[in-house]
């Protein structure tokens, strides 16, 4: 029986929440405002008590698989455990109820919050300067392509292409047409890393930056990245780091190391913060010292022992959002850095890793790690000897015999009580399954995982159909998508609308 | 490592299970030179407890509305949240899940935003809505890309009375893509429409206005959309929800796309973030749209169920030729807002609305009648208005927080509105008579 929409429960004069009577005088609303702005038909919103409210989307609530009940091996989505303490600091009042429009001297907590998030952020990234605007991974993408569209500019040549990888996320070629860019796209070479040879016959001086994950999207670590930097650089473009897999190198490596000049932090990955099913993140952006200038602004800076915000930013790109960004979210992050400390972090990578290989091994027979050859469809295997950081990625093509699609792996894994892994990305990957345990799966745990697709690969081979109709256990069965996908089918005022 | 269930035993026999001795030979794939050779500079690992202590230490250097009471406005408001919104967002179901990837173990997400795109097509009374974006300025920046998108024309005007934050952002977005964008000045608090007549022409491609304004006052929304929609523009509006419990929506008002800052339904300031931005369009913008959606289907029962929908516009399909770069929405703030509006229900919303219309008016008829201050702008004000003070806002604002009063938001920290010794005033439905009068009493030790 599925849950009703929560109109489907109003019932006319009911009410959630009561408001004190006015404590002022009581004037008609048409001595404040005029007659035309008075809006005349009230919106159809739902007259509920507190206990359906609470019941309804208690019982909505459970119809989600989330990270708290099990493992949620998503790969490249860094879904770790959330600190429960996190949640706490994050709600104190002081926090919670202090407005970003106050003035800096009642902000003090905040902004020392902000400084040292800051620095700690620098540090863990090798950069020189940190802005926590952006509200999530892709924003800070386009904040970091903002700013190297302003380095070249202030250079005299804005330039006009990014080069990406084939492997790339998706947000990628996206942001880079937001500032006006094309995108250059460079093929995987067979070991599923940048072919350098490739890259520097593509780059040239219209080449405004390189866009790099790395590890990259296959879970592979780019151990040519000091040349790739260098290659970059010698064109005079920048090398932009996708920090969505992050997790892997804290405390071992570098961006600013390796040769990065800006890269964007995921709190919702790396720092643990949770994604409230979708969102709110947060996507802060280091940059080298010669892009400082260009960070948006306002920064946070530290004036003898008080702190404040800084609007004096001649060379900046702007705002890319009002207010300081989702501090809510730096709150919680910061609190995890402080929980694990230097060697805690350190820990927190060598474990991913070693939770993802293993996992590698045990699968490997059943889901090997290949990748397509550069324009043909010719699967070549990744060498056993080359270990994954905190993820990999594993192809499905041996079931296609029995009709068995990774996309139907991935809804049997649902059965089996485990949020699926990413599927179908990247794109190189034939029947791409991407797993990411992160750091926080107990041995016990990802066993339990390993023992679910060990089980669905027999099924796929004796009881094929028994995969391909999966999910059998869920609130719901595959849903018809198409469906979806028409005006009247996007929200009840306009499905009634058309109705009448 | 409390966040680490693994053990050394564990550790050990995974590394055995692998074939290796230790986690350096995970590692060596990464090249020497770019390897750290210390740990990071940062300071030692807190236990939970001192972590309490420290950041508790912290919160307390805010004098924060838990402490004072607030006038602050200018986007976001210190309304009430009920209390069942936190304890049901917190549920872990909400909050530690993901974007709704695998639709069968995703339904309660799903189905939320389902009602809340219906919520917000109620509210602002258009056909469509998305499941939510990072904030109001980053809306009203995409709104400003569809609408050069959908007429093809390149040029973007701006209300001097739009929020300083939405127009900032607006031209950061524009620079790259080559989107001109122009401001007409509002120096009587509104924007005129003659004035506005003059600056369009036929390559404008949209008028964005807030109503309320900045400033708290109402536009002359029928003359604006008659002077938009004749140049063949599009009108986007930006507006705060609260206000549409008693004010006409966009979509009475004729506006093609509606955004704003949806803090005020149920989310908390935190200091700026995380909230959302809601946009809402005419059915035409549809396929145009960013952000997440999601639909209703059915499944192989025939049940109802919700996905997400009109993928093709996003960057996970469509790539460099996205509508948008966005690929996730501000979800659980969606859902904060809106369990609110199901609390707060079709009365409540009226009745908030309301309070803050009678508040904000006794605040400012009662503040007008001190020596030497004035509304700064005579127009009709919603919950929130500008006065002109005796002496700089900033010198006032910094002496009332010591006597526990917020007392505004000093407008000399938007330097581009040129408005000298401008305080501006929010009073919502939280603010009581009592600290109303203490406001007052306060601002009048500067008369």
């Amino acid at each position: 029986m599925s849950e009703p929409l929560i109109f489907e429960l109003s019932s006319p004069g009911r009410r959630g929440v009561r408001l004190p009577a006015p404590d002022v005088p009581v004037k008609p609303i048409s001595t404040y405002l005029p007659e035309s702005d008075i809006r005349t038909a009230a919106p159809d919103l739902p007259e509920v008590s507190e206990v359906d409210v609470v019941r309804h989307y208690t019982r909505l609530s459970t119809l989600n698989y989330h990270p708290d009940r099990a493992m949620y091996p998503l790969g490249s989505c860094t879904i770790k455990h959330n600190p429960k303490v996190n949640e706490d600091m994050a709600a104190l009042p002081g926090f919670a109820r202090l407005h970003p429009l106050q003035q800096d001297e009642t902000c003090q907590g905040s902004l020392r919050l902000l400084y040292e998030l800051s620095s700690d952020l620098a540090e863990i990234a090798g950069m020189d300067g940190v802005t926590l605007q952006p509200a999530a991974g892709a924003h800070g993408e386009l904040t970091g392509l903002m700013i190297m569209r302003a380095y070249h500019e202030r250079r005299g040549h804005a330039r006009r292409k990014v080069i990406i990888p084939d492997s790339a996320h998706g947000t990628n070629p996206a942001s880079v047409t937001l500032v006006g860019y094309d995108t250059v796209q460079i093929p995987t070479n067979a070991h599923g890393l940048v072919d350098t040879g490739r890259l520097a016959e593509l780059i040239d001086e219209e080449t405004a930056a390189f866009m790099l994950t790395n590890p990259n999207t296959l879970g592979l670590f780019e151990s040519e990245i000091r040349t790739i930097a260098d290659i970059v650089h010698d064109a005079g473009a920048l090398l932009y780091m996708d920090g969505a897999n992050l997790n892997a190198v804290l405390g071992i490596t570098r961006p600013g190391d390796m040769g990065f000049d800006v890269v964007h932090f995921n709190l919702h990955k790396t720092f643990s913060t949770p994604h409230g099913g979708g969102g709110p993140g947060a996507g802060p952006v280091g940059v080298r010292s010669d892009l400082v200038d260009f960070l948006p602004t306002p920064l946070p800076v530290k004036d003898g022992d008080a702190y404040r915000l800084d609007y004096d930013r001649p060379e900046s790109i702007g705002r890319v959002r009002s207010f300081g960004g989702s501090f809510g979210m730096m709150v919680r992050a910061y609190a995890y850095i402080r929980a694990n400390g230097p060697d805690g972090l350190r820990q927190v990578s060598e474990n991913a890793i070693l939770n993802a290989n293993y996992i590698m091994r045990r699968l490997e027979r059943h889901y090997p790690r290949t990748v397509l050859l550069h324009g043909t469809q010719k699967e070549t295997p990744i060498p056993a000897e080359v270990p994954c950081q905190h993820e990999f990625v594993a192809s499905g093509t041996r079931f296609r015999e029995h009709g068995v699609r990774m996309l139907d792996i991935a809804k049997r894994l649902l059965d089996y009580g485990f949020y699926a892994p990413t599927i179908y990305f990247p794109l190189i990957v034939p029947e791409a399954a991407m797993v990411e345990p992160t750091e926080t799966e107990s041995k016990e745990s990802i066993d339990r995982f390993i023992d679910a697709m060990l089980a669905i690969a027999e099924e796929a081979e004796k009881d094929p159909d028994l995969v391909r109709n999966a999910p059998h256990t869920t609130p719901v069965s595959r849903l018809d998508e198409a469906r979806a996908a028409h005006p009247k089918s996007l929200n009840l005022r306009y499905r009634k609308s058309l109705a009448e | 490592m409390a966040y680490i269930p693994n053990t050394d035993a564990d550790r050990q026999a995974m590394l055995a299970a692998i074939g290796i001795d230790s986690v350096e030979e995970l590692l060596s794939v990464i090249p020497k030179d770019v390897r750290l050779d210390g740990p990071l500079d940062l300071p030692p690992a807190l236990s939970e407890l001192e972590l309490h202590d420290t950041m508790g230490e912290m919160a307390a250097c805010n004098d924060s509305a838990d402490r004072l009471a607030s006038f602050v406005g200018g986007g976001m408001y210190d309304h009430f949240v009920p209390s069942a919104i936190g304890h049901l967002a917190g549920r872990s179901e909400f909050l530690t899940s993901y974007t709704p990837y695998q639709p069968e173990v995703s339904q309660g997400t799903l189905q939320g935003i389902y009602e809340f795109q219906t919520m917000i097509c109620e509210l602002t009374g258009l056909d469509v809505a998305n499941a939510s974006l990072y904030d109001g300025a980053s809306a009203a920046a995409e709104a400003a890309m569809l609408a050069r998108a959908a007429t093809r024309r390149d040029r973007v005007i701006l209300a001097g009375s739009l929020h300083p934050h939405y127009v900032e952002t607006v031209r950061t977005y524009a620079h790259g893509p080559g989107i001109r964008v122009e401001t007409v000045s509002c120096t009587d608090g509104t924007l005129d429409p003659d004035r506005l007549a003059s600056a369009l022409d036929d390559d404008t491609a949209c008028v964005i206005v807030q109503h309320p304004n900045f400033y708290g006052c109402l536009e002359s929304m029928g003359d604006l959309e008659r002077v938009v929609h004749g140049a063949g523009a599009l009108l986007v509006m930006a507006v705060d929800p609260i206000s549409l419990g008693v004010i006409e929506s966009p979509g009475a008002y004729g506006a093609d796309i509606a955004v704003g800052e949806g803090q005020s339904m149920g989310n908390q300031v935190s200091y700026g973030g995380p909230a959302l931005g809601f946009f809402a369009a005419r059915d035409r913008f549809v396929r145009r749209m960013p952000g997440r959606i999601a639909g209703q289907t059915v499944d192989q029962e025939d049940r109802r169920g919700f996905v997400l929908t009109l993928q093709a516009r996003e960057q996970h399909i469509r790539r460099d030729k996205a509508t948008s770069n966005i690929c996730t929405s501000q979800q659980l703030n969606a859902l904060m807002a809106t369990i609110y509006l199901s609390l707060i229900g079709k009365q409540g919303l009226k009745e908030v609305a309301e309070l803050c219309l009678h508040k904000s008016h006794y605040a400012a008829e009662r503040i007008t009648r001190l020596p030497g201050y004035e509304l700064a702008f005579d127009r009709p004000f919603f919950k929130e208005f500008a006065v002109r003070t005796p002496a700089p806002a900033g010198e006032i604002v910094t002496r009332l927080a010591d006597e526990g009063l917020l007392a505004g938001v000093d407008l000399a920290r938007f330097p581009s509105l040129e408005l000298d010794n401008g305080l501006l005033i929010a009073v919502t439905e939280r603010r009581t008579r009592s600290q109303i009068d203490r406001l007052v009493e306060a601002l009048g030790r500067f008369s």
